[in-house]
């Protein structure tokens, strides 16, 4: 009986995760250990999990999480150019964070968006057939 | 010729208001279903020939009926939306459009194999249809009509092979998404042990179809192994990138040339990064199980394209995909990925060519699931039918 009680607490874990990366942009260290402790889980288990997504990060980022996507479809329409313009409108490359935190930029695979190729995602909005000269008046949006 | 079967309902109906979904024969299906025994319903799917669209093609009457008749009093349906096959948005398409139809096809899955609790897995990508999603579960409910079944969405983390059927009942439980080894499968021990059946949104899109129009009406469509209609998405070097629907066994050449207009075509990707590579000269060839199909990812390379850096992107992708839980997966595609890289850095050699062989029929055979099985397709169908691109590569040197 505690077994299953247990394990229903388990099935919990990507939930919290998701919702400790929903609150704070990431999962912190903190996090990690509290949800061990609650859970009756290992340290090891839970990062094992907040790593093992691409979606939930064990390190601070920025307030908006830019996503272009590198997959094929949006690589055929030019992709590369918005990476290159996203890349030179904030002066960061893709696995950082700008010195404000206001944006981190990401290379991502393909998020279902191919018929609005190039595309990318803001945070959860997704942002379709993107040229470089859209690029400036997209990241106005987001503070 | 487009035949929206699935789809039918999609730009018609108001995706926010159950209203408009009841005005077209909305859970008429759900009705008729809960009139008949689920042994009935279950007969009607069988007999209707349908198979799942996720790719893998399994009969689906069959998985119910394993589940339906496996012990336990706990059993789950799980509504796979978790489309991250590379140049696949059919799915996105369907629950943004026509969430209910999904809805109502759970709602029936349930019945038939005596589950009271359902979950949608929705890929992260897709966060945001969550609150869509949840607001039509929420409205079909009010009606009365998930007397019978708890549906309740689950969003997945960012990783692709949480498509695969295994790993995301993992990723439900909370934990690392990898692949299970397999006997048992879902039917008999799926999620936390318990049968489960995981059906893909556009499966169980058919559903609500085929329990209103009867299984002799759709097994009319198709050809004899491919039942019904398929839903595609299209993109790359078209002029219309989108989702089209088809009858199966519906030439390539109509979806690509006709519907999305493509010109100039060199080959075609169908199934996304673990799919077959056709050249233009096999454009004829019919959709179909038999033939060519997957979950229905069609990306077109025009003649400026190189077929050696497509398959390179197409390797990367899946290196970073693998789940890690196998070695022949695991080290296959990151060995399958450097050897393409190399090639194109024009280092590429013949022995290259011999050992990426050999690595592809080890992967095949001996990858735990469909990713690490049909990871060397790309490979191999582009040294079958592409040699010339690797040659220029080669000789560059």
């Amino acid at each position: 009986m505690k077994r299953a009680g247990r394990n229903g607490d388990k099935g919990k874990l990507l939930v919290l995760l998701e919702a400790a990366q929903a609150k704070s942009a990431h999962v912190s260290r903190d996090t990690i250990t509290e949800l061990a402790e609650s859970l009756e889980l290992s340290i090891g288990e839970v990062y094992g999990v907040a790593s093992f997504y691409s979606f939930l990060a064990t390190e601070p980022r920025g307030r908006n999480i830019i996503r272009i996507c590198k997959s094929l479809p949006c690589l055929l329409k030019n992709a590369q150019v918005i990476i290159d313009s996203v890349r030179k409108e904030l002066g960061i490359k893709p696995g950082e964070t700008t010195a404000d935190g206001r944006f981190s930029f990401e290379l991502t695979n393909c998020i279902g968006a191919c018929d609005k190729a190039p595309a990318m995602m803001i945070n959860s909005d997704v942002h379709g057939d993107l040229t470089p000269k859209k690029i400036a008046k997209i990241l106005e949006a987001y503070k | 010729m487009e035949k929206r079967v699935v789809l039918k309902n999609c730009g018609v109906i108001d995706p926010k208001d159950i209203a408009s979904y009841l005005a077209v024969d909305g859970f008429e299906a759900l009705k008729k279903a809960l009139k008949l025994t689920s042994q009935q319903v279950i007969d009607e799917v069988k007999a209707s020939g349908l198979r799942g669209r996720g790719g893998a093609g399994f009969p689906c009457g069959l998985k119910w009926e394993l589940a339906s008749k496996a012990k336990g009093a706990e059993k789950y349906v799980i509504g796979n939306a978790d489309e991250g096959e590379v140049g696949t948005f059919k799915d996105r398409y369907i629950l943004e459009n026509d969430p209910f139809s999904l809805i109502e096809g759970i709602a029936i899955a349930g019945y038939a194999i005596g589950a009271k609790k359902a979950f949608i897995y929705l890929r992260a990508e897709y966060h945001f249809l969550l609150d869509l999603v949840n607001n039509a579960i929420a409205q079909v409910k009010k009606k009365g009509f998930l007397a019978h079944l708890d549906i309740e969405v689950r969003e997945g983390a960012g990783a692709y092979v949480c498509g695969e059927e295994s790993a995301l009942m993992d990723s439900i439980e909370g934990k690392r998404g990898e692949v299970r080894y397999r006997p048992p499968f879902p039917p008999t021990s799926g999620l936390w042990g318990k049968p489960t059946i995981i059906n893909n949104v556009e499966t169980l899109t058919n559903i609500p179809r085929i329990m209103l129009n009867g299984a002799g009406w759709f097994a009319k469509m198709g050809t004899e192994k491919s039942k019904g209609t398929k839903v595609f998405s299209v993109s790359g070097d078209v002029a219309k990138p989108g989702v089209y629907e088809l009858e199966l066994g519906s030439p390539l050449r109509e979806l690509v040339e006709k519907l999305a207009k493509a010109e100039r075509v060199k080959a075609v990707q169908i199934g996304g990064a673990t799919g077959r590579i056709i050249p233009y000269a096999m454009i004829d060839a019919p959709l179909s199980f038999e033939s060519v199909l997957g979950a229905g990812a069609i990306t077109v390379f025009d003649e400026t394209r190189d077929i050696v850096d497509i398959v390179e992107k197409t390797m990367e992708f899946l290196a970073e995909e693998s789940c890690g839980k196998c070695t022949p997966c695991r080290e296959g595609t990151e060995v399958m990925a450097e050897t393409m890289e190399r090639f194109m850095r024009g280092e590429g050699t013949n022995k290259d060519i011999r050992v990426l062989k050999e690595l592809a029929e080890t992967m095949m055979l001996s990858s735990l699931c469909g990713l690490g099985q049909a990871a060397p397709i790309p490979v191999v169908d582009s040294l079958e039918h592409f040699r010339g691109d690797y040659d220029n590569h080669i000789r560059q040197k």
